[in-house]
């Protein structure tokens, strides 16, 4: 273990972060929207690995020129599981039931990408996925910046449709208080089918980078969805800027703990780091408090 | 008379929102004490306060002179303070009765709830007595969810009566309820209040609130504007002024 | 009503005969087999409603519980030298309290939490103890450990472990059953409808949700134990298994959440079906579509589960022309019922 490694943890950790913060942010949307904690969303991710490598390996088409096509796709797709499955939730149960009918949605979802693909393990494959930036005396692979890149890129278009929409005013009101967005006048049907399209939108970019990046077969996704909800419990639900700094801060924690303890203990640091900051603030690091009377 | 529960100098804010800025009322023992004003003026809140769902920035609230500032709502119950929500909360899904026998706890060691049956004989006839009291007894076994609105906020009331509070706090008891009754409300409360119950109604009703209460506090943005019988608070023009003055977010 | 006391009675006791005969009729090891995995998956998916399904907290990391009896047991079979044998089974009730034990703080940290995040916090623990036992070299790391094996023959070997299983259940079902009917379930089943409003009306929320938490770990860690010791040999990644927390959530689902016979079908139905697609090779994973599907399928169209549907669809057909008697069984119509009767009866 010296400087550099760690360096290289650090730098690896960032990067990689910020592709989870991408893919978290999604799914902290989802939740923040329609109190819907959305457990396919590792399904989805996994499901956006797989048509990626379909357009690239069937179709020839470069894996981030397929973005174009699976990026609204999978916007159609969302807003189709919202309007299928989680409108019909009754508001009384809506979080216990969306986890079980999200996770009902997930295990089709890899239930038809087994039958369709196998259980083979498989990993996107192009030629800048095996070249690096020499830069300062480190190896970058081109497909971690160029993720990273991505995920910046996308973040910004989200962060703009959010803050300097009139849409985006509507979905940050039901973020903060449905009821007085509902009130004021906010089409709360149409909010919600658009933030869930959204927030599985960037699952199709996540999962291109995803599956650069690891190599991954349908069983994916659990892993996957445990450490997204890890993340976006922390930054707290329903904060997109919780989701990015929790997202960088467990992943980058995770890349220095294998570097400087050993890989074996990395990922129980990184479950364990979220009980730890739990414990502290119960609400994650930039939750809402929770309004206890009404 | 004694004060029995008061507030004394309470400030909460939530973020930037100040709802209650140096906020004191005092409810006398025995009486039958309003407490109203416009629309975001805090009362709610106030009730969160002295009930332990909320914990005030500054100032404290006391309970036949104790303090219970911050205790929660559990432990705000067990010594006597019952209240009931602006928009009426039950247990749906169970049944009218199992409504009211969730607010008759004894105070038993936890080998022994487990093992018998939820509540005795002597609960249970006295969970049906207050269900006839407030005219709900052949609904007994109906489930909660199946109620009217007016007889859930019965039910509500029963609920807490049960438990034989001392004090009762009422958000809005007649929000939505048509005229006769209110007036069965209203006699109910009466009736309640000679036995030796205490009551704060938080009320935009006039009628109900002028009729009703021995003595009213105004509050108004989070402060406590006016408190005095209901004929000097309705001829005070500062409470005129905050009515069609104010008002602006809803209540959190 | 009288008349459905003794009906019900009839119906359990018709259930225990089957339960005790069973391996007896079907005695094909295979066939055997299958149930001894049943019944497990019937106690866990019990004792998880017992917590989840009665107080509405849906927690996805009570593997967590089962593989702590898992390792348990064959820790403690293997260190204190027990003899391969009836006499291992003694240790299956320590490895439920061990498991309660360990229930205990993680339960505290849980329960701070509200719901949303409670869940994902009992996901995390069970992560945590499956990388925990993976890396631990008392816990065999990932090669696992294996519990001592006993010598009884090819064709009463799983029988042994159904009557274990089977008397767990019969005392899993009893703890169930009793905790509805008593004030604490009552209690619980108020924090799953209103948890605020029940603390306004004096429940110690706090206490009632780590008892009914750690109450439901016990049965959970005893078949775990039961399930090492069946097997011969734990993984740390089976023993910790998040598609255990799934499946058991599943099961108590379909059958009904807070009910107390639900669970039991539900673990019946879909632990015989994921049995049944594990044998015809080639159709495993289209049994994953299958199980969601019928998940999706119930949720949608009976979303309270296939129990309180029916008993529904029964009462509908009962009282047909009108009755107020429509208490349903997850909130418990019969201790009213009975009240009421008895009420009129004075």
């Amino acid at each position: 273990m010296n400087a550099s490694s760690l360096a290289k943890a650090v730098i690896d950790g960032i990067l990689t972060g910020g592709v989870y913060a991408l893919m978290a942010a999604g799914l902290t949307l989802i939740f923040g929207v329609m109190d819907i904690i959305n457990i396919a969303q590792g399904a989805l991710i996994v499901l956006g690995a797989y048509m990626s490598y379909v357009l690239s390996v069937h179709l020839g088409i470069d894996l981030f020129l397929g973005l174009i096509i699976t990026i609204p796709a999978f916007f159609v797709l969302g807003v189709f599981i919202e309007w299928a499955f989680m409108r019909r939730l009754r508001d009384q149960e809506r979080t216990a039931m969306s986890i079980l009918v999200t996770y009902a949605v997930a295990i089709i979802i890899e239930g038809i990408l087994s039958v369709i693909f196998g259980a083979d393990f498989v990993q996107l494959q192009a030629s800048y996925i095996n070249s690096s930036f020499h830069l300062l005396g480190f190896y970058l692979p081109y497909i971690y910046v160029f993720g990273f890149l991505l995920a910046l890129v996308l973040l910004g278009v989200l962060y703009y449709i959010l803050y300097r929409t009139h849409f985006g005013r509507g979905v940050r009101g039901s973020l903060q208080n449905r009821s007085a967005a509902e009130l004021i006048g906010v089409n709360v049907n149409r909010v919600r089918a658009l933030s869930v399209g959204i927030g599985v939108s960037v699952t199709a970019a996540g999962g291109m980078v995803f599956g650069a990046t690891n190599s991954f077969n349908p069983s994916s996704g659990y892993d996957l969805i445990s450490r997204l909800l890890s993340i976006v419990i922390l930054g707290g639900l329903g904060s997109i800027g919780g989701a990015l700094v929790a997202a960088v801060f467990m992943v980058t924690l995770e890349d220095v703990v294998a570097v400087v303890w050993s890989p074996v203990w990395a990922t129980l640091v990184y479950y364990a780091s979220l009980i730890v900051v739990l414990s502290f603030m119960p609400n994650g690091l930039f939750g809402r408090a929770a309004v206890r009377a009404q | 008379m004694s004060t029995l529960i008061e507030a004394d100098g309470v400030c909460k804010s939530f973020g930037g929102l100040q709802a209650l800025s140096e906020c004191s009322l005092s409810v006398p023992k025995g009486s039958i004490s309003g407490l109203i004003g416009p629309n975001g003026s805090g009362k709610t809140t106030l009730f969160n306060v002295m009930t332990g769902y909320e914990r005030p920035t500054a100032g404290e609230i006391r309970f036949d002179g104790t303090a219970i500032t911050g205790a929660t709502p559990e432990k705000v119950f067990g010594l006597g303070v019952g209240r009931t929500f602006q928009i009426t909360r039950l247990f749906f899904r169970l049944t009218v009765l199992e409504n009211i026998l969730v607010a008759t706890q004894r105070h038993e060691g936890w080998l022994r709830s487990v093992a018998r049956r939820a509540g005795s004989a002597a609960e249970h006839d006295r969970a049906l007595e207050m269900l006839e009291f407030v005219g709900l007894g052949r609904l007994a076994n109906s489930p909660a969810g199946n109620l009217s609105y007016g007889q859930r906020k019965l039910l509500e009331l029963a609920s807490l009566l049960v438990a034989d509070p001392a004090v009762l706090l009422l958000d809005e008891p007649t929000a939505g309820v048509n005229p006769v009754l209110i007036e069965q409300l209203s006699e109910r409360i009466r009736e309640l209040n000679r036995a030796g119950k205490t009551f704060l109604v938080v009320e935009h009703n006039m009628e109900f609130v002028m009729g009703l209460c021995h003595e009213v506090t105004v509050l108004h943005q989070g402060r406590t504007l006016v408190n005095g019988t209901p004929e000097e608070v309705r001829a005070n023009p500062a409470v005129l002024d905050a009515y069609l003055g104010g008002g602006d977010d809803d209540d959190f | 009503m009288t008349a459905r006391l003794p009906f019900r009675a009839l119906l359990v006791g018709v259930a225990i005969v089957i339960l005790g005969v069973f391996p007896l009729v079907f005695s094909n090891p295979t066939t055997t087999s299958i149930a001894v995995f049943t019944l497990i998956f019937m106690v866990a998916a019990s004792s998880w409603n017992m917590f989840s399904g009665y107080s509405g907290y849906i927690a996805l990391g009570h593997a967590v519980y089962f593989g702590v009896g898992a390792y348990a047991l064959t820790l403690l079979a293997n260190h204190l030298g027990f003899a391969a044998g009836w006499g291992v089974f003694a240790l299956v009730p320590v490895a439920g309290i061990i498991a309660g034990l360990v229930a205990i703080p993680t339960g505290v940290i849980a329960l701070r939490a509200r719901r949303h995040t409670f869940v994902v916090i009992t996901i995390a623990f069970m992560f945590i103890f499956q990388l925990a036992a993976s890396n631990f070299a008392f816990t065999g790391g990932s090669s696992g450990l294996q519990p001592p094996t006993p010598l009884w023959s090819a064709a009463s070997y799983n029988d042994h472990f159904y009557y274990v299983a089977a008397v767990i259940l019969v005392a899993t079902v009893l703890l169930s059953w009793l905790v509805r009917r008593s004030r604490f379930g009552l209690q619980l089943f108020a924090i799953r409808d209103d948890e605020e409003r029940a603390r306004g009306l004096g429940v110690r929320v706090g206490r009632v949700k780590l008892s009914a938490f750690v109450l439901s770990a016990i049965p959970i860690g005893m078949v775990g134990g039961v399930y090492a010791y069946f097997l011969g040999q734990i993984f740390p990644q089976f023993a910790f298994d998040p598609l255990f927390d799934l499946s058991i959530a599943l099961m108590a689902f379909i059958g009904g959440l807070g009910t107390v016979w639900g669970p039991l079908l539900g673990a019946l139905v879909l632990e015989s079906l994921q049995q049944y697609f594990t044998v015809q090779s080639g159709a495993s994973q289209v049994y994953l579509i299958i199980y969601g599907g019928l998940f999706l399928a119930v949720i949608l169209l009976l979303p309270r589960g296939l129990i309180p549907s029916v008993e529904d669809l029964i009462r509908r057909w009962r009282t047909r022309g009108g009755a107020q008697d429509r208490a349903t069984e997850e909130g418990g119509g019969d201790r009213t019922a009975d009240v009421v009767k008895a009420a009129g009866a004075r």
